[in-house]
């Protein structure tokens, strides 16, 4: 018997002199993308993915995985499979994105604006 | 706290004991699945199980502190198999999943439905504790339903291995409620309803579960509790355990951690 020095795989028995077969296609179960949501009435956000057979197993390893810490309030699984997505090939379509500021609110000079409509109708 | 008078005392202190030694024990046990899970998901999963029920153990050796025993780390490390109070069914060797995941089934249910009911309980220091804890082991509960449920519609081998362990696995499961000395004073005190009213709550919450998965529960003509573990009567697997969880502990019992 193959002997460890941590007695928990001494108790398992391994048989690890033996030859190990590759895995077959249907021996990988599939992946599941993980969206998380803190709190109702937020949006779920991607944070990971599991490996399960199924979706219900899936609910069990994303609730272990991602809300173990902070708070939780809903969690989605989605099949990777299903994700449609963009090619890396083409992602010069998204090249002069971020020079477009006027894109951004910040860019909107309103808050002196609003200022004086909050004085005017006597709100601080 | 309700209620004051030495019955009362001595009866949430013996409730107490077995539920704590109940969840310090199996989570001792199912942590010994930790690196050998069959899945890598399935393996953290199991452990933060066992790691709950530790802390939820804590809590509760915490209440018996109030009660005038000693600290929880003391009480959890220091005693010998005669003095713990856990059923036999939890500190069962760890054996292949088939017998875990059974075993987790059967106890995590009984589990969830005693917080339950605690939630009510006239011992508001308990009720508060049954309140924070019960989500918890709720989850526990979705887990063994979901892989038990998973493998009973599985192929053959995963089915007779689930039947043939929860045929093995039964009586030692109702051993789980058997009764204490301070049955009656836990009733009327409305600190519990009882561990009859618990089993009578579990069957009807386990039973449905397991026949819409297609198992068949012993017949009830065969049913036979395995009772002891309640007043210290424990299997040759409980002191071997206890040697190794308080390893570390006996080294120095006055070290600060």
């Amino acid at each position: 018997m193959h002997k460890s020095l941590d007695p928990r795989i001494t108790r398992a028995d391994l048989k690890i002199e033996e030859q190990i077969d590759p895995l077959k296609e249907l021996d990988q179960f599939q992946t599941f993308e993980v969206f998380h949501q803190k709190k109702r009435g937020q949006q779920h956000v991607h944070v990971g993915i599991v490996h399960a057979p199924n979706a219900d197993m899936a609910l069990l390893y994303a609730k272990e995985q991602y809300s173990r810490r902070g708070s939780t309030s809903n969690l989605w699984v989605v099949p990777s499979s299903y994700v449609t997505a963009t090619e890396y090939f083409d992602e010069d379509i998204f090249e002069t994105t971020a020079e477009k500021i006027y894109r951004d609110p910040a860019t909107y000079k309103v808050m002196d604006r609003i200022k004086a409509y909050k004085e005017r109708i006597g709100q601080k | 706290m309700d209620f004051f008078n030495e019955a009362h005392v001595n009866a949430a202190k013996e409730m107490l004991y077995k539920m704590a030694d109940d969840q310090l024990i199996i989570g001792h046990r199912n942590s010994e699945w930790t690196g050998l899970g069959p899945l890598l998901e399935e393996d953290i999963a199991f452990s933060s199980m066992a790691q709950d029920k530790i802390g939820q153990s804590e809590h509760l050796y915490g209440l018996l502190h109030e009660l005038g025993e000693s600290e929880p780390d003391t009480v959890a490390f220091t005693r010998n198999s005669p003095q713990f109070h856990c059923s036999q069914l939890v500190e069962l060797p760890i054996g292949e999943y088939d017998f875990s995941l059974i075993r987790h089934f059967l106890f995590d249910f009984a589990e969830y439905l005693r917080f339950e009911m605690l939630v009510n309980s006239s011992y508001e220091n308990l009720a508060n504790i049954a309140k924070k804890y019960k989500g918890e082991i709720k989850y526990h509960t979705m887990h063994a339903n979901t892989w038990v449920s998973q493998l009973a519609q599985g192929n053959e081998e995963s089915k007779s291995r689930l039947q043939n362990q929860l045929n093995d696995v039964w009586n030692l499961a109702l051993g789980i409620f058997e009764p204490g000395p301070h049955e009656g004073v836990l009733i009327d005190s409305g600190i519990f309803a009882g561990e009859e009213a618990l089993k009578a709550e579990w069957l009807s919450a386990i039973v449905p579960l397991l026949t819409k998965m297609g198992l068949i529960i012993p017949a009830e003509s065969t049913w036979n509790p395995v009772y002891g573990g309640r007043t210290g009567e424990h299997s040759d697997h409980l002191q071997p355990l206890l040697d190794e969880m308080t390893e570390v502990y006996s080294i120095d019992p006055s070290a600060d951690w």
